[in-house]
């Protein structure tokens, strides 16, 4: 009986030396651990638009493959993100954005080095279509300029003729919708719009919430701009590809920087990310996408710091990264929720950065 | 508070450890809700300063911030006034029924279902506008429009989705009709029961007796209620955000499509996405209207308390 606790005590410490040892394993450059060793808890928070997929990643990770551990994501919205991540009030920060030099060297004073920033996953925005029976309509950036800025009212005006040859187009008025609130996706569209069309540059500009025409249509969130879209005869909005994925909408084709009109498939969002040029810091947009990509399309960023982690929390957040960009289920959860995996050449890189984290302790 | 407990305890009545607990519980309760109202104030200051001193170029919209706000605000006041206009009556009328026409059964029933519409989450109001009351505005606003269209408020082009300014109000009208009936029929049930049947004996009928009795009794609980109805109708969040396309636009037209956003639901739609300077903008704005609120309040409180002194009810 008295030896008992004793015992324990034993085992114990034996127990956490285990664990102080995975640690210090999980310390190096290297995210090589031996599953099931990792410890602690991470938080994160940002985007809302890959948050399905985030919740996804984290149950499969932490019921499947480190089963010690705790990840909480708080989709909080892309500026949510950024601005928690510069507080120092979470351990990893995700947005729709890069972080660009202003809020870099914020950073720098926050834990005194620097930021680590990287893509996980592309997205594309779509174009939602009323109309079943105008699936596939062809719409080049111009048109969808007009569109937005009601210079083209009807689905039978001439410029959209001319790039539907074939189709019957009807004598309806369009009615575009755009978000209402501020959002990462209105971002990567009107991003888009600015970088192919000047007047579009001089009038709207680009943003997460902009000034639209009073003739358009606003809904709260992709279920509210699809509403919109469903309900009004004539109707179009811009939502997230996973969303128009899972509702089965009617979606049109949109003309790529070679000409091609590109249907928006998780392959054609990927086809985008390896056409897009990366730097080696990561800050890039996805502008004139060629081939086979799809031209509306944004990455999701994860940002950490160089420094200032314990080794705990170090090496989980890189193996969960890691583990996301690597594993096999990660990937198969993406194309499910419909969320477009990066191509293989990026994931090394990105990999690559990861090591980064926490590499001045 | 000290005299008091002098007293008492010259009377020889002892303190017991519960009096104490109790009187220290009830005082630190009262001063918690100064403190909170004091901290959100300075909250809202000290995080809206930046805006205000903010040079303009770096305000949304590349303009001062009183050119950012200004809309917000108009747009805040249009939809809550004429939820107002809309609402008052209404509320009046069926504190009138209750109290002075309806059988006692069913003024009871419908007093509980008038209290239970306070009840109902402000969320279900904003779906049930979005999915079944704009699409019903549709054709009344285009008949507005064509058939009032010389005034400026029915200008037109009427909405084809319904989802403008006209739509909002009827939504705050109804989420404020409970507030301000409920207020307006205790003012009427505490009319003298002398004086109405004085009016009764004087030969006057029923209407008379409600114009000459009961109305002049209860006109400063009208005014409070509607107040406090406007209180709500200014900071309703969810179901502006849901319902309203919001454009930016100063203007009086109610049934276009272009229809000025408010101060709450720009908030909670725009908040989320924004960084920096942006924040501060958007609190700021939080802090013209918490202004604004805290002024209609106090109008309420000024009416109501006018009303205890002069209505001869005590």
């Amino acid at each position: 009986m008295r030896r008992r606790p004793f015992a324990r005590a034993v085992a114990l410490t034996a127990a956490a030396a285990l664990v102080l040892a995975g640690c210090v394993a999980g310390g190096d450059d290297r995210p090589t651990v031996t599953r099931g060793s990792l410890t602690g808890e991470l938080t994160g928070a940002g985007a809302t638009f890959p948050d399905p997929l985030f919740q996804e990643w984290i149950a499969s990770y932490t019921d499947g493959v480190e089963t010690g551990v705790d990840i909480d994501y708080q989709a909080v919205g892309s500026g949510g993100g950024i601005e928690q991540f510069l507080a120092d009030a979470v351990d990893f920060g995700s947005s729709e954005r890069y972080l660009q030099q202003g809020e870099l060297s914020v950073a720098r004073e926050v834990r005194g080095c620097e930021a680590v920033q990287f893509p996980v996953l592309f997205g594309a925005v779509v174009l939602a279509l009323h109309d079943d029976a105008l699936d596939g309509l062809v719409l080049d950036p111009d048109v969808l300029a007009g569109i937005y800025d009601r210079r083209i009212t009807r689905y039978d005006d001439p410029a959209i003729a001319a790039l539907n040859p074939d189709m019957e187009l009807p004598d309806t008025e369009i009615l575009p919708v755009h978000r209402s609130d501020g959002s990462g996706t209105t971002y990567v569209f009107t991003r888009f719009l600015t970088t192919e069309v000047p007047f579009w540059a001089q009038g709207y500009a680009e943003g997460t919430d902009i000034d639209w025409h009073d003739d358009t249509l606003g809904g709260e969130g992709n279920e509210g701009v699809t509403r919109a879209v469903q309900e009004n005869a004539g109707g179009i909005g811009y939502v997230n590809q996973s969303y128009a994925l899972a509702n089965d909408l009617a979606t049109a084709r949109v003309v790529n920087e070679d000409g091609t009109p590109v249907e928006p498939t998780l392959e054609a969002t990927t086809a985008a990310s390896e056409e897009a040029t990366i730097p080696d810091d990561f800050q890039f947009n996805i502008d004139d996408i060629g081939g086979e990509g799809y031209p509306i399309t944004g990455a999701n960023w994860i940002f950490a710091y160089e420094c200032g982690y314990d080794d705990e929390t170090a090496a989980l957040v890189r193996d969960f990264w890691t583990w996301a960009l690597t594993d096999v289920e990660a990937d198969r959860l993406a194309a499910e929720l419909g969320y477009a995996p990066m191509g293989r050449e990026l994931k090394r890189r990105v990999i690559e950065e990861i090591g980064r984290i926490n590499s001045r302790g | 508070m000290p005299p008091t407990t002098e007293k008492t305890r010259t009377r020889g009545a002892p303190q017991r450890p519960g009096d104490r607990i109790f009187a220290a519980a009830s005082t630190g309760s009262g001063v918690l809700i100064l403190v909170i109202l004091a901290g959100v104030a300075a909250f809202l200051v000290s995080e809206a300063w930046p805006a205000i001193t903010a040079p303009a170029e770096d305000i949304p919209g590349d303009d001062s911030f009183v050119v950012y706000v200004w809309p917000l605000l108009f747009g805040t006041l249009l939809s809550a006034f004429f939820a107002l206009l809309i609402a008052t009556p209404l509320a009046v009328a069926i504190a009138l029924f209750i109290t002075h026409y309806a059988p006692r059964r069913l003024a009871a029933a419908l007093g509980y279902v008038i209290d239970l519409l306070a009840a109902v989450p402000s969320i279900i109001f904003g779906l049930w506008g979005v999915a079944e009351l704009a699409p019903r505005t549709v054709e009344p606003t285009r008949w507005l429009e064509e058939n009032l269209g010389f005034i400026p408020l029915f200008e037109g082009p009427a909405s084809a989705t319904g989802r403008t300014i006209l739509t909002i109000s009827l939504v705050l009208a109804v989420m404020i009709l409970p507030i301000i009936t409920s207020v307006v029929r205790e003012a009427f049930l505490q009319t003298p029961r002398l004086h109405e049947e004085a009016s009764l004996a004087l030969g006057a009928t029923r209407w008379e007796m409600i114009r000459m009795a009961v109305l002049p009794f209860g006109r400063s609980a009208i005014v409070g209620g509607a107040m406090l109805g406007l209180g709500r109708a200014l900071g309703e969040t969810m179901a502006v955000a849901i319902l309203l396309s919001p454009s930016g636009n100063v203007s009086f037209n109610l049934i276009s499509s272009a229809n000025p956003s408010t101060i709450a639901a720009n908030i909670a739609l725009t908040f989320p996405e924004s960084s920096g300077l942006t924040i501060n903008v958007l609190i700021a704005s939080g802090l013209v209207l918490f202004a604004v609120t805290l002024l209609v309040n106090m109008g309420a409180r000024a009416v109501i308390n006018r009303r205890r002194e002069f209505s001869g009810a005590n």
